[in-house]
């Protein structure tokens, strides 16, 4: 029971960081229509970001509590991952709006290995321990425990999230994202900038894929220039599992497949009588998203059929 | 005058292209290979092609396919599966050599029927889903052939198989030179040869495709799906014919490149490579054949040259900047800035207006 509970919980952290990097992949593409591949790496550059902040701060100011060195560099690392991603979109997606559908694909490919590559030329290739900067007594409950930091993941995620919905519901720019994403032309003819939306969208999306590198990297305790593939492409499935362009959608789909990950990671062993081993799985996600694809193509909480594509 | 002119370049590129191993060949094998891994390419990107080009559907996990014709070829003629199991040992005394004649055909059947088990489930999703589907499958593939050392070593896992046979008919062996009178081709030359007849045939077989009923009714799928169905092309075998047929090419492909190495692993199979295939056949210029040609040749022949340039440049950068990185930021600025200047590819098809 309680190794049930504990992959429950594990799963819920896991899940949760799919979801911040999912919002990111679904909302771009229910504005613009594109995979944006380089998305994993956007967090990445977050997650490596905050890491030679940390370095720097807890050499030059020893003492600072864990908590606060993590908020600042979180706060930095947002900053840099929005810079990028609002640069990627004006020098790699923008000039390609209008092009056949396989252009801005590619391009978005392309980038995905550029950052990838720039980063291995700035961060070099080794992996990067991850300091702990809050306490690591884990918490205990009903048998099962829960360590700080993955405490703090549950939280910014809420709050994260929180935050999103309001954006997106109650202010004037989520009014004209949501327009956008209906119809650019008519949005645009009511008066919504469609250039300032896609680049604020793109904003937004960095923000949260950093909050989620910084999570990634803190549960972990790696980072590494190629951290961001598996995790992106994970969280994009999360976002095609609950129908793209929905962003309730994007959460249920990444909670739903975090926990499908995590509790048949524990159980697929006893499963198969030891044929099939935890290292399995990665490819739940994709054996999931193929069952739900083939059953319900526009994903679970998706409304049209994709055939804008 | 305009047919000479055209016989004219036609030949000339026929014997520069017969010519060009054995000038390699006297530079040093090293670049033999780079000719011999193009030509594979190409016939890769031919292959995903049909899929991408013709038919429209965007598939991101070619490289499976690739992955199973080379298993296919690798376990039936290397030492590896008399090794793990003894009773199958006993059966073969003299060790797993399947003839050329039987492994070829077969990687290209298994890989083909995988193209349409992959095909089958996929085939009311379009675009973008069927593209994260189709690199979700080339994962699958490739975390099995990883992980598939256990219970039953079949695969070997990470560390692959070697000692895979070259390929030998007709009495001659690839994989030793070969000797006329007192001038000696190399082995990598041989398999030059091999290769590029591979690939003539791939473009006559492609090119015959495109002008045929078949390939019309893939141009309309791709098109628009719904007036093709109106139009009462049965768009559901169709659309499994050309995954079956790009799996095909990607089989037989996986095959000539096991026996080519000697040696393959899971490391070869990685979604980087599905990537690269796809970027080959879109920056040349998707649905074209000579535009794919040119894709597949710039994309694997260039930063492999240019790994032989940049030396000096990671002296430089205190090895900072090594060929790997090099050639890995190469690729990925051509992938940017050829979609960016020409997004339609570099040779795109001249007469059709619209594209993907």
């Amino acid at each position: 029971m309680d190794i049930l509970l504990q992959q429950i919980i594990n799963g819920l952290v896991l899940g949760s960081m799919y979801a911040l990097i999912a919002l990111g992949y679904t909302m771009v593409y229910g504005i613009i229509n594109l995979i944006n591949f380089a998305h994993g790496e956007v967090m990445m550059v977050g997650a490596l970001t905050s890491w030679t902040i940390i370095g720097l701060m807890q050499e030059s100011m020893p003492g600072t509590p864990g908590y606060i060195i993590l908020i600042i560099a979180l706060i930095i690392a947002c900053v840099v991952a929005a810079t990028l991603n609002f640069a990627i979109e004006k020098i790699a997606y923008r000039p390609l709006r209008n092009s056949p559908k396989l252009a801005p694909m590619l391009t978005a490919m392309g980038m995905s290995l550029m950052l990838q590559t720039l980063a291995m030329i700035i961060w070099k290739p080794n992996y990067k321990s991850y300091p702990t900067l809050l306490s690591n007594t884990p918490i205990e409950i009903g048998g099962a425990v829960i360590s700080p930091t993955q405490v703090m993941i549950l939280a910014f995620t809420a709050v994260s999230l929180s935050v999103l919905m309001w954006l997106v519901n109650f202010t004037k720019l989520g009014r004209a994202m949501r327009a956008t994403s209906e119809n650019p032309r008519v949005a645009a003819l009511m008066g919504v900038k469609p250039d300032v939306v896609i680049s604020a969208t793109f904003i937004i999306g960095a923000v949260l894929a950093a909050i989620a590198g910084v999570m990634y990297a803190s549960n972990y305790g790696t980072a590494q220039h190629a951290m961001g593939f598996l995790p992106g492409l994970k969280a994009f499935t999360a976002a095609v599992f609950g129908g793209i362009g929905n962003l309730g959608g994007a959460v249920v789909g990444a909670i739903l497949l975090g926990l499908i990950e995590s509790i048949g990671a524990g159980y697929i062993g006893q499963l198969t009588g030891g044929v099939l081993g935890s290292n399995y799985s990665d490819i739940f996600a994709f054996i999931v998203l193929i069952i739900v694809l083939t059953l319900r193509p526009s994903g679970l909480l998706g409304e049209r059929v994709a055939d804008r594509a | 005058m305009k047919q000479q002119q055209k016989i004219f370049v036609f030949l000339a590129a026929a014997v520069g292209l017969l010519v060009l191993p054995l000038v390699l060949q006297s530079f040093g094998n090293a670049w033999v290979r780079i000719a011999d891994m193009s030509l594979l390419f190409v016939l890769l990107s031919l292959g995903l092609n049909i899929v991408v080009g013709y038919a429209g559907l965007l598939d991101l996990g070619y490289v499976a396919f690739f992955a199973i014709g080379a298993y296919t070829f690798g376990l039936l003629s290397s030492p590896h599966l008399t090794d793990t199991f003894p009773a199958l040992a006993a059966s073969f005394p003299d060790g797993l050599h399947t003839p050329l004649w039987v492994i070829v055909p077969l990687a290209a059947g298994i890989a083909g029927l995988f193209g349409a088990i992959l095909g089958a489930p996929t085939l009311r999703l379009r675009g973008d889903y069927l593209a994260i589907v189709t690199l979700g499958f080339g994962e699958i593939i490739r975390v099995f052939l990883n992980n598939l050392d256990q219970p039953f070593n079949i695969t070997n896992g990470p560390k692959g198989i070697s000692q895979i046979d070259s390929l030998h008919f007709f009495g001659l062996n690839l994989g030793k030179k070969l000797v006329i009178g007192s001038y000696e081709v190399a082995s990598v030359s041989l398999y030059y040869y091999l290769f590029l007849t591979l690939v003539v045939v791939s473009v006559v077989i492609c090119h015959r495709l495109e002008l045929s009923r078949v390939g019309r009714a893939w141009m309309a799928i791709r098109e628009d799906e719904i007036a093709a169905k109106a139009m009462g092309i049965n768009t559901r075998n169709l659309k499994l014919l050309a995954f079956a047929m790009g799996a095909t090419f990607g089989g037989i492909s996986g095959a000539m490149f096991a026996s080519f190495q000697g040696f393959i692993s899971p490391e070869s199979f990685s979604l980087m490579e599905s990537v690269m295939i796809v970027a080959m056949v879109v920056l040349g210029g998707v649905g074209y054949l000579p535009g794919v040609i040119l894709g597949a040749i710039l994309l694997s022949a260039l930063p492999e040259v240019l790994r032989y340039v940049a030396g000096p440049l990671q002296e430089a950068t205190g090895g900072r900047l090594d060929a790997s990185i090099l050639r890995q930021f190469l690729i990925a600025l051509a992938m940017i800035s050829v979609m960016l200047l020409r997004p339609r590819g570099l040779w795109p098809a001249p007469e059709h207006g619209k594209s993907l």
